[in-house]
């Protein structure tokens, strides 16, 4: 018998239909992988099962649980029910912990809510036991560790622990690895296959891409506006798959754009032995500031018309580097040309410099002012011309600018919240191009990105890189995202530069043990998928 | 324009308008007394009754409004005016001197007691509702200022704040054309419930003797006065009470109105 089954589930927020006829089941020890974009009612799905949803939602079809009807439970049934039998890890490893209580204490409590009996002493043994059992060893990691001494990927372990604790007979995991680097994703999807295994337990993970689940995934559920479009075996839904949408999914997931490798020509941006230390505060109250030192002689160039790409974890120092080059820093060594001109001089960074390179960020959200127009979020770079251009001039450029990132000049009057997060960052690349910059700096821009939405902005850049000339600087840590559009890479840690070279080169025969690591934590689809 | 906008337009029209016609004309002299018609309760021909002195407290809510609303806006306008641009100018400048400078100068003025300042403006200049205001208005200083710097300092993190940077803007415009339009509706809020502090501070400080004199009427005062009398006269207090009730209230739903109308993401939402 099934563990989970929800037969022909529809839910409907105010009237308006957000899932129709959902039909999946999860049986005890498989994984479940439900996948599709923002918006595709994957989430939702989840919070039915445990009845989360929001107010003035109604349900009907059937949701069954372990025997449970949990549509028609009673509130005190679902209690028991959630935290107990269910378990549920959230995407963001940041805020699903409280920051005030250590982290045995939080594992701790989901015992004692569930079993009031037990006593302290013995929930914080248990705590402890499961928190080695999330491979976060109590030796290294003593349960009085509070949240924000943790890593992403640590945390994420804790939320999972958690959610483990009672060992659950269902764990519902929503993107659980999509905040996180690409080698701690791998360290996690582990983890959790391991402990299916371990427990028995369903596993419904959640997520957009397809590669994540594709590898560890037992059955597959395809979602697209609220309905389940595809339901197949993990192992090979690649090749029974009949869907154009699924179809359209494997060939997002391994979308390379089609690009030409560039000459070698002037060089663009010279970084020579840049280095950023950020003072710590004082350990005591007459010794002198320490130092942390993110960036450390880092020396590089970028070519006209090249593409770089610079890959490394979280905290490897990219940021840092990014930020030094784009002038919103000072370097405490080192020098950063571009065509020849150093980025500061003197003490105020140059702007007939700055002219020359523009930013686009990760997040689609926070890189809008919201009170502004369009037409005013991407005419802010005039500021760095002498002579901003005016009337006539100036809507002509507007409309370009908004044409050549696939948008309409209709939409320069709209607000920011109008918009999807892909032409969200459509918008910031046309902010990067209206005064012609010749470097844009993509700062790990597409990472927030739906794979499919994904796919869609490596083919803009790549068609804008050959209509105008661009240089790119590609900063991110996702590897396959970076092997699609660099033709060279740089590989980062811990503020060096540890290896550097063709992409493909790279990629094929990677000499430093990081790279390798780095290059096998990236989640494959299986063997031919991508031809479809 | 939504609902909450118009009747908080509405409610503070009325005292507005009120305290706008009490400059030419009101229903009896609040300066006359008539201890023969003390503390009389509403009735047609005093609409709300009379004082301990037999003023006609209509009248006097009318002249009070001016006293009241104008100490508590113009206490507010200094208070923003002044310590908004200090909290910009510290959150633009942060770690800096200057910023210590600013924000130590803020924990200066909180520390001090209000009565005690005010006590020694009037010492100095003697009292009245102008220095009342000053008063008022410098206590008000340190609170927008801090909340400002709170506000400013997390959107400074933002990367459209960093996208400005790329494009040269100094922080000084950054401040005023993404930090401001950004930290207003938090400043839209506060306003309303230092402006409802105010009338209340302008009546502690009247109570004590600090504030408009007699036989200038403020709503304070008139609290104050008829303290002693509550259970002979519960409706002494009960007008001036409802009168600031409302006014406060009016601004409340205002300022809510306004802070929906000013935001792009509410406003197409049309709640």
């Amino acid at each position: 018998m099934s563990l989970l089954i929800i037969d022909k589930l529809s839910l409907s927020i105010d009237t308006k239909p957000i899932l129709q006829n959902v039909s999946m089941a999860v049986e005890p020890g498989q994984i479940r992988g439900v996948i599709g974009e923002s918006g595709s009612g994957k989430s939702m799905t989840a919070f039915s099962v445990l009845q989360l949803l929001p107010d003035r939602s109604t349900c009907s079809g059937r949701i069954t649980f372990a025997g449970h009807d949990l549509l028609t439970a009673t509130e005190e049934t679902l209690c028991s029910i959630r935290g107990n039998d269910i378990g549920m890890v959230f995407q963001e490893p940041m805020t699903a912990l409280n920051p005030l209580h250590t982290i045995g204490a939080q594992v701790a409590e989901t015992i004692r809510i569930h079993e009031p009996k037990t006593s302290r002493r013995e929930a914080m043994r248990r705590a402890a036991a499961t928190l080695e059992r999330c491979e976060l060893p109590n030796a290294r990691f003593p349960l009085s560790r509070y949240p924000h001494e943790l890593s992403g990927g640590q945390r994420q372990r804790v939320v999972i622990a958690m959610a483990i604790a009672l060992q659950p007979k269902l764990l519902i995991a929503d993107e659980p690895t999509t905040a996180l680097d690409v080698t701690t994703q791998a360290e996690i999807l582990d983890l959790l296959r391991r402990l299916v295994s371990e427990d028995g337990m369903g596993l419904m993970l959640i997520t957009h891409d397809l590669a994540v689940v594709s590898g560890i995934a037992d059955r597959i559920s395809i979602m697209r506006q609220g309905e389940v479009v595809e339901e197949g075996d993990g192992a090979t839904l690649h090749r029974t798959m009949q869907h154009p949408y699924t179809k359209a999914l494997f060939a997002a997931s391994g979308h390379q754009p089609d690009r030409a490798p560039q000459p070698p020509t002037a060089p663009l941006l010279q970084v020579k032995n840049v280095v950023r230390d950020y003072t710590m505060p004082r350990k005591t109250l007459f010794g002198a500031p320490r130092k942390f030192r993110a960036v450390d002689d880092v020396s590089f160039t970028l070519n006209k018309g090249e593409s770089l790409g610079l890959v490394g974890e979280s905290g490897c120092g990219k940021s840092t580097l990014t930020r030094a080059i784009l002038g919103l820093d000072k370097t405490q060594g080192g020098e950063i040309l571009i065509d020849g001109k150093p980025v500061f001089a003197g003490n105020t960074p140059d702007r007939a410099v700055r002219r020359k390179m523009q930013v686009v960020f990760q997040d689609p959200y926070g890189s809008f002012n919201p009170r502004h127009t369009v037409e005013r979020l991407i005419t802010e770079p005039f500021h760095l011309l002498d002579t901003p251009p005016k009337g006539a001039d100036r809507a002509k450029a507007i409309d370009e600018a908004l044409l050549s990132v696939g948008l309409t000049p209709a939409d320069k009057s709209k607000y920011i919240h109008e918009f999807s997060g892909g032409q969200r960052q459509r918008i910031a690349i046309a902010r990067a191009l209206i005064i012609k910059s010749e470097l844009i700096v993509l700062d790990e821009a597409v990472s927030a990105l739906d794979v499919s939405i994904r796919a869609q902005i490596l083919d803009l850049l790549t068609d804008l890189a050959a209509r105008f000339g661009l240089t790119y600087l590609f900063i991110s840590h996702d590897l396959s995202v970076v092997r699609s559009i660099t033709d060279r890479v740089l590989v980062m840690q811990a503020g060096k530069i540890v290896e550097r070279g063709p992409t493909e080169q790279i990629f094929v025969n990677p000499q430093r043990a990081y790279t390798k690591s780095l290059i096998a934590a990236i989640p494959t689809l299986p063997e031919g998928a991508t031809d479809a | 324009m939504n609902r909450n906008l118009t009747l908080g337009i509405a409610l503070t029209a009325v005292f507005i308008i009120g305290a706008l016609v009490s400059l030419f004309w009101t229903p009896f002299d609040v300066t006359k007394l008539a201890i023969s018609q003390k503390m009389q309760t509403p009735s047609a021909i005093h609409w709300f009754g009379t004082d301990h002195f037999g003023r006609d407290i209509f009248s006097m809510i009318m002249v009070g409004a001016q006293t009241s609303i104008a100490v508590a806006l113009v206490a507010v306008g200094i208070g923003m005016g002044f310590g908004v641009p200090l909290g910009l100018t510290a959150a633009a400048r942060k770690g800096s001197l200057l910023d210590e400078v600013i924000m130590r100068g803020n924990d200066v003025v909180f520390a001090f007691p209000s009565l005690l300042i005010a006590i020694l403006i009037t010492a100095i200049f003697g009292p009245s509702a102008l220095n009342a205001i000053i008063a008022i208005g410098i206590f008000n200083i340190p609170v927008f200022a801090r909340l400002t710097r709170g506000a400013a300092l997390s959107l400074w993190t933002q990367d459209y704040i960093l996208s400005a940077r790329v494009s040269g803007k100094s922080a000084a415009r950054i401040s005023v054309e993404h930090i401001l339009p950004n930290v207003t509706n938090l400043l839209i809020v506060q306003g309303t419930i230092q402006f409802s502090l105010g009338i209340l501070a302008e009546a502690a400080l009247s109570y004590v003797g600090l504030g408009a004199q007699p036989p200038t009427p403020s709503w304070g005062r008139m609290l104050a006065d008829s303290q002693t009398l509550i259970s002979l006269a519960p409706h002494m207090a009960l007008f001036p009470g409802f009168a600031i009730l409302l006014t406060v209230l009016g601004l409340n739903l205002a300022g809510d109105g306004l802070r929906d109308m000013l935001d792009p993401r509410l406003r197409r939402a049309g709640r």
